[in-house]
């Protein structure tokens, strides 16, 4: 019999929280929910051309791990990325103007919605391949080892992309050289449109990590508070040497795989009961108001600033210019 | 002139990486078998010694995580030099090369490069057969967003793996397994071999022959020299770069001797000589005197039995007669 993986709990009651870091992680989670819904309605309305992945419902995870992490720590994200870059602190503008194809993009445009990256803050790009992005996180864990800084870095991943032969040779290979990584899994139970317990041989990813010989949690991934207690304590292990990690963040999918997925593989109940029951930013809004440590009126304040830097973001992409077609011939080579 | 020394290929990549290294404390070297082996042909021997085994890493068998790690690494700020024990095993990790490694700058509208080395011993040596022999070259000129070279003798091989490592692109360096203990003079000054630059090797004014890696030496240097008995000039070309393929060289020398012929190691179909053909068709074909003549390995994978391995090998003799009949 193996052993499990340790699951967290949030043991710190939320009335010990800063309160600044309360409304860091509300702006942050309502940031990413209402840059996505912009997105959605955009893409719906043929603004954004290409495949859109959102992260609705998965807000927690992004924003509970990258509170504990500093714009020179690197982040590896996926296909399903803005999540991951809108927490890593990317600019709204730039990158809601990559989505739509302009040239003020942070990406020029080039790379669009499944290829975004700022490294002004340490996002190493989103990957359209699943399962891409472990191995060069592994690789901005050695340079760091190799300098001798102190920079973590953390790739996010689905339980799907946990099944590629690159989570192996990477998790390998961290264990292996004690790099600074964290592996973060976010099962949200459906690899597109396969449920994760047809295609995964363990129930929980994070039991994979024991074949590494590396520690591996599992923490609630729509409690912010979990995920980001838990990512405190697993980071600042990194940080000081204590070698990689797996970290599985249980979540759910709330939209299809990408913006237009029929979604014949599931009932709308299934979908409409863990959005009434277990969305992130309800479950952190009923834990602060209910703690008294936030008021109604706080969170709407913070609601509406959010609400109007995403309509400035959607103005400065809307009114970008298109790249011009000869930029197609730049940045191939320096 | 510049003094010179005469050395093998395989010590001239040492003293490539050795002069990098000690130059830009972000160069490091990661592969297999690299610190007790000293690399599976001896390419890496004495590295660790100077640079410690940090900076000099054996991997776990892992070629995926070898390249996504470089171009991690090289995104990180770092300047790497991954080893592929044999280039055959690029295909391991084609998503790394094809996705990561050439896409990344690129579709990151320039944010960052991806200043990494590929080192990829590749070529027929010792019957090594069908998944330790391959050629393949042609499959990465086909891919844009990274630089492709192979050089023929020592001195190049320097010059070009300090100029692959000084590159801020990812460039893929093919050396010949057969060129390892070849010798020849490599300059003793600090010098560059210029990527995107090929060379001619000899001037002529009949035919010009375009070669590179180890078949330049063993197949393209003999016909040259057999031909030049019956009075026929060969221009020869090293091509030295794959990708980005140096046409000016190319089109100068067929201004001049109005025939063309490529001889590669590599499968003849879909090979590097059908690009270097189509160039010269497009932009020069005014100019030739005779069809454009292409060698290469015949369709079939590399066989092991001796017999099959030399059927599979160029001969020079059958090069110089279809030769004659250009004229």
């Amino acid at each position: 019999m193996c052993a499990k993986a340790i699951r967290k709990e949030p043991l710190v009651p939320v009335t010990a929280y800063d309160r600044d870091l309360l409304v860091e992680l509300y702006r942050k989670m309502v940031s990413i929910r209402l840059f996505e819904q912009k997105v959605e309605h955009h893409f719906l309305a043929g603004d954004i051309p290409g495949f859109v992945h959102l992260y609705i419902g998965e807000e927690g995870i992004a924003t509970g791990v990258m509170a504990n992490m500093t714009k020179e720590d690197y982040i590896e994200s996926t296909h399903r990325g803005h999540g991951h870059t809108v927490a890593k602190g990317a600019d709204l503008n730039r990158m809601m103007a990559e989505i739509f194809g302009k040239r003020t993009g942070c990406c020029k445009g080039k790379g669009g919605s499944m290829h975004i990256a700022d490294f002004s803050v340490g996002m190493l790009g989103a990957n359209g391949i699943v399962g891409g992005g472990y191995t060069l996180a592994v690789g901005a864990g050695l340079a760091s080892k190799l300098r001798g800084d102190d920079r973590v870095s953390a790739v996010f991943f689905g339980d799907g992309a946990s099944n590629r032969g690159t989570f192996h040779e990477a998790l390998n290979m961290a264990a292996v050289w004690n790099l600074p990584v964290l592996f973060v899994c976010e099962n949200n139970q459906w690899a597109s449109t396969t449920p994760t317990n047809t295609a995964n041989s363990v129930e929980d990813v994070a039991d994979r990590a024991q074949g590494y010989g590396i520690p591996g949690y599992i923490v609630d991934g729509n409690d912010v508070f979990a995920v980001y207690e838990a990512a405190k304590e697993i980071i600042q292990s990194i940080r000081s040497g204590g070698g990689p990690v797996l970290l599985e963040c249980k979540t759910y999918r709330i939209k299809g795989h990408f913006v237009g997925d029929p979604e014949k593989y599931r009932t709308k109940e299934e979908v409409q009961n863990m959005q009434q029951t277990n969305d992130p930013i309800t479950r952190f809004e009923a834990k602060v108001t209910e703690a008294g440590v936030m008021t109604d009126q706080e969170l709407e304040e913070i609601h509406r600033q959010v609400e109007a830097a995403i309509e400035d973001a959607v103005r400065f992409a809307l009114e970008s210019p298109e790249p011009d077609p000869s930029e197609l011939y730049e940045d191939l080579y320096v | 002139m510049a003094e010179t020394k005469n050395i093998t290929f395989s010590q001239a990549t040492l003293e490539a990486m050795q002069e990098e290294m000690a130059r830009d404390d972000r160069v490091f070297v990661m592969g297999e078998d690299i610190v007790r082996q000293g690399g599976i042909f001896g390419q890496f021997r004495g590295l660790p010694d100077s640079f410690g085994t940090e900076r000099v890493r054996d991997t776990p068998i892992t070629e995926t995580a070898i390249i996504g790690a470089a171009v991690g690494a090289a995104l990180a700020g770092m300047r790497p030099i991954a080893d592929m024990h044999f280039a055959d095993f690029m295909m391991v990790c084609g998503d790394e090369i094809y996705n990561q490694m050439a896409k990344v700058h690129y579709m990151f509208g320039g944010q960052k490069t991806v200043p990494m080395v590929l080192r990829a011993p590749d070529g027929l040596i010792n019957q090594a057969a069908a998944q330790h022999s391959q050629s393949l070259e042609a499959i990465f000129q086909h891919i844009p967003g990274l630089k492709v070279v192979a050089p023929s003798n020592p001195a190049d091989a320097k010059g070009l793996l300090k100029s692959a490592i000084r590159d801020d692109n990812p460039v893929i360096y093919f050396e010949h397994k057969a060129l390892f203990n070849t010798k020849g003079d490599v300059p003793t000054d600090d010098y560059l071999t210029p990527i995107g630059k090929a060379k001619v090797v000899s001037e002529g004014s009949d035919v010009t022959m375009v070669s590179y890696s180890n078949c330049l030496q063993t197949v393209a240097k003999p016909v040259v020299e057999m031909a030049s008995k019956e009075g026929i000039s060969i221009e020869l070309v090293d091509l030295r770069t794959i990708s980005p393929i140096d046409k000016d060289t190319i089109l100068e020398s067929v201004a001049k001797t109005s025939r063309l012929v490529i001889v590669h190691e590599a499968v003849k179909q879909g090979g590097v000589g059908g690009e270097i053909s189509a160039i010269v068709a497009e932009e020069a074909i005014d100019l030739l005197d005779a069809p454009i003549l292409r060698f290469g390995a015949p369709f079939t994978p590399v066989a092991f039995a001796r017999p099959l391995e030399q059927e599979y090998r160029l001969k020079p003799q059958a090069i110089l007669e279809a030769i004659r009949k250009m004229f």
